[in-house]
């Protein structure tokens, strides 16, 4: 059958029927063709998000290419989006007709040979492998461990993520044979608009994108108001360094969102939507254009939408590299093609948002958790995670951890699970030194509170939140004021400067953090107390900027500064009063000495010093002037005789 | 150059102002950058005063008005890549090509941008070279990384 053939197949049978269990034989055998739970000919999966592409997928799809076509075998290859596990990217999976799906890790391209030449021949090749995908009629591959029990996916929930990595991201016919757009359907025929809102309340749902406001109360207030046009808008800036979960999302599943945003625009009345995605995610962008269109193409959006009467139009507007934009009000500014520059709320966005109309802005994770509420009721969302934290959430796990990726789990799992079990704890086995989780509106969390549990509101008892969920584990290598002064910084770079507690606030605790983070002068012993200052300063200021900015950037630009300041107030004073930084980290702070007994006078350092900071002559051991010392490290560097260390 | 922003805004009849920041996307997409003479001629299709559009254009971080080289590389600086020493990276970059980021080498070859996250943090320290990603880059193979695309140009 062609896509033609297809699509007029599955309009018919699945979608206009509305159906969610068949009984039909037929109509099952089908399904499981297109869901590729039966095959003719292998098929060959590449992990292909942007974490796979990074790590050589695109090389190792053309050795796949090469190899298929020098053996002459003919094989489906399907670039899929990302499973999670972005450490072991490049990802491939090979089904073989009757077998179990095989999923082998760190192919690069020099890897593919054998990979292929063996699995060819039924034989399980020597290669790291995650697992093979149990399915039922189906062999099996001897000694290859169950995939769903692997330590990192084993105690995951994966709602949001169930079809990333697995399935082809635009494949529509896909999406609809494994149960997509049933929900949305089934929806707009059998329930109300103010129905869907009561059950997405009821289902606990609160928005993913680090405001935590209940999603079915939004819809519920933009329902109520009478105007002759409405917004839905989906929030995809994803702005915060670390989070990279709806580029996941968009990458692997496309249609999920599409699905998700049509049910919120039923729920709300909206005829119009916007998804506001990053500039820098092109790949995301590619592939949700071709969703979009696919699902334009099976009247799945546009004029009355399977005869039910309901208009909606989806149009794509890309950001442009601004962090502030992540903010409701600034993105809507954005949109209507104006600096993105926020403004004081009320009115909300439901009494008065994009155009001066009625809008619901959601994040991409929170969309993508409605059609499978939806799907399987409000009730089982709800009896999923804590009282007041229902459902999953994705977190992105980055920094010194041994697995990165992201992590999808119920929430009230603890943090220490979450980096000691799923993710196989810290990098080269180094001592950990505190979790900072939600990105520069976040804090940081300590070893004495890993056994917290993942909850809107109890991460805020302990100075953190929730943020979007991007993790970034930190060891005994790094440095908390410098990561403070990170964050600071990317604050201020950042910051619309429309009001003045942001603009001017945050440039004094920069300055503040810079000074504590510099190279010592000379005979300054007094200026200790002036640092010691500084930070009281900090404290006075953080709460200023706290209560005084017009937005939530700048109402939580101070919490990175005051969470390290609450819990690694040592680090603080020993940057101040010893002027040391024992992280190694703080450049300015490093002095370097020459072991004399090594030195053997060859004049490299001396030459390559930027600072001019190093005195000797050939074959005489060289000397380094402290006082001219930057800490760059580049002697120790190029020292071929392991002469140069930093002074402890 | 001129035509290239004519066709461009040829595509967008009846344009309002919320279609100002994809048409200049756009325009920078195929000339490379905003010119001045690009945001005149935008000025006038929208009827919006070039100081309106300046502002506009200036505060994203995604517009150059400067020509871009011929490789553009955009170096992450979020909190992973930090933590796993972008910083450094960035150090070595720019003295392998001699010029600050937000600048383009004399002989147009290279440009250096700094973007805030790329989204990749699994696989940091990350650069993206003309589109083309790399993962878990250190201060040792961005100069690798480097003189592979000054030999490709060479080619």
């Amino acid at each position: 059958m062609n896509n033609s053939d297809i699509k007029s197949y599955l309009i018919q049978n699945i979608l206009k029927p509305v159906i969610i269990n068949f009984d039909d034989k037929n109509i099952i055998e089908n399904l499981q063709i297109l869901k590729r739970d039966k095959i003719e000919k292998p098929v060959i999966y590449i992990g292909a998000g942007t974490c796979g592409l990074g790590a050589g997928a695109g090389k190792t799809r053309k050795a796949v290419e090469e190899y298929l076509s020098n053996n002459q075998i003919e094989a489906e290859i399907i670039e899929t989006g990302c499973i999670g596990l972005c450490s072991s990217e490049p990802l491939m999976d090979i089904q073989i007709p009757g077998f179990n799906r095989i999923s082998y890790e760190k192919v690069t391209e020099d890897k593919v040979e054998n990979i292929l030449s063996s699995v060819f021949k039924l034989e399980v090749a020597q290669n790291p492998k995650l697992g093979q995908f149990f399915t039922e009629n189906l062999r099996k591959w001897d000694n290859v461990p169950n995939f769903n029990d692997h330590s990192f996916f084993k105690p995951q929930t994966r709602v949001v993520l169930q079809n990333c990595g697995i399935i082809n991201p635009v494949s529509i016919e896909e999406y609809v044979a494994r149960g997509g757009y049933r929900s949305y359907l089934k929806t707009i025929k059998e329930y109300t608009s103010i129905e869907v809102c009561e059950k997405i309340i009821k289902s606990g749902l609160r928005g993913r994108g680090g405001g935590g406001f209940t999603t079915g109360m939004k819809w519920k207030f933009a329902n109520g108001e009478k105007s002759d046009q409405k917004y839905l808008v989906c929030n995809a800036d994803e702005g915060d360094p670390g989070a990279f979960m709806d580029r996941a999302v968009i990458e692997g599943d496309p249609h999920r969102l599409i699905e998700g945003m049509a049910i919120g625009a039923f729920a709300i009345g909206a005829t119009k939507a916007y998804i506001y995605i990053r500039a820098e995610y092109p790949l995301a962008i590619e592939r949700l254009k071709i969703a979009l269109k696919q699902a334009e193409d099976y009247g799945l959006i546009g004029e009355n939408i399977f005869d039910s009467g309901i208009d909606l139009r989806i149009k794509i507007k890309m950001g442009a590299g601004a962090f502030v934009c992540g903010e409701e009000t600034a993105l809507m500014h954005s949109i209507e093609g104006k600096r993105g520059m926020p403004r004081p709320r009320p009115p909300f966005p439901t009494q008065s948002g994009l155009f001066g109309k009625t809008t619901v802005i959601n994040n991409v994770e929170t969309f993508a958790n409605v059609p499978t509420i939806l799907e399987k009721g409000e009730d089982w969302f709800a009896s999923i995670g804590t009282q007041n934290s229902k459902g999953t959430k994705v977190f992105a796990l980055s920094g010194k951890v041994k697995l990165t990726g992201l992590v999808e789990i119920p929430m009230g799992t603890t943090i220490r699970d979450v980096i000691f079990k799923i993710s196989g704890g810290i990098l080269n086995d180094k001592k950990f030194k505190s979790v900072q989780i939600g990105g520069p509106s976040g804090g940081c969390i300590t070893e004495e509170n890993l056994d917290i549990l993942i909850d809107y509101d109890t991460l805020k008892t302990v100075g953190a939140m929730m943020g979007s969920g991007g993790l970034v584990v930190m060891d005994e290598d790094t440095c908390m004021v410098d990561v403070a002064k990170f964050f600071m910084d990317f604050i201020q770079r950042e910051s619309c400067g429309k009001c003045i507690p942001c603009r001017e606030g945050t440039k004094r605790m920069l300055e503040i953090l810079q000074s504590i983070t510099s190279k010592p002068l000379a005979g300054e012993k007094h200026l200790a107390l002036e640092r010691f200052n500084g930070v009281l300063q900090l404290e006075r200021l953080g709460k200023v900027i706290k209560e005084t900015s017009l937005c939530g950037l700048g109402q939580t630009a101070p919490n990175p500064v005051l969470s390290t300041l609450r819990w690694f107030r040592h680090e603080y004073e020993e940057h101040i009063f010893d002027r040391k930084c024992s992280a190694n980290v703080c450049t300015e702070l490093r002095t370097y000495k020459i072991d004399v007994e090594k030195c053997t006078g060859c004049t490299v350092c001396v030459k390559k010093c930027p600072t001019d900071a190093i005195i000797g002559s050939k074959k005489a051991p060289h000397f380094i002037v402290s006082d001219k010392c930057i800490g760059c490290g580049t002697c120790e560097s190029v020292c071929k005789f392991d002469a140069i260390s930093v002074e402890n | 150059m001129e035509k290239t922003v004519e066709t461009i805004l040829s595509e967008h009849q009846d344009a309002h102002r919320d279609s100002l920041i994809p048409i200049l996307q756009e325009i920078q997409e195929s000339v490379g950058y905003l010119s001045e003479k690009s945001i005149i001629e935008v000025g006038k299709h929208l009827n919006l005063p070039t100081s309106k559009i300046f502002g506009v254009a200036t505060f994203y971080n995604q517009f150059r008005f400067e020509p871009k080289g011929k490789f553009h590389i955009q170096i992450c600086r979020g909190t992973a890549c930090h933590v796993l020493g972008s910083a450094t990276v960035l150090d070595e970059l720019q003295k392998a090509l001699k010029m600050k980021a937000g600048q383009t080498s004399r002989d147009g070859l290279f440009s250096i941008e700094v973007v805030a996250c790329i989204g990749a943090c699994g696989l940091a320290p990350v650069i993206c070279v003309n589109g083309e990603f790399h993962a878990k880059v250190t201060s040792n193979s961005i100069k690798e990384i480097v003189e592979s695309y000054k030999k490709q140009a060479e080619n």
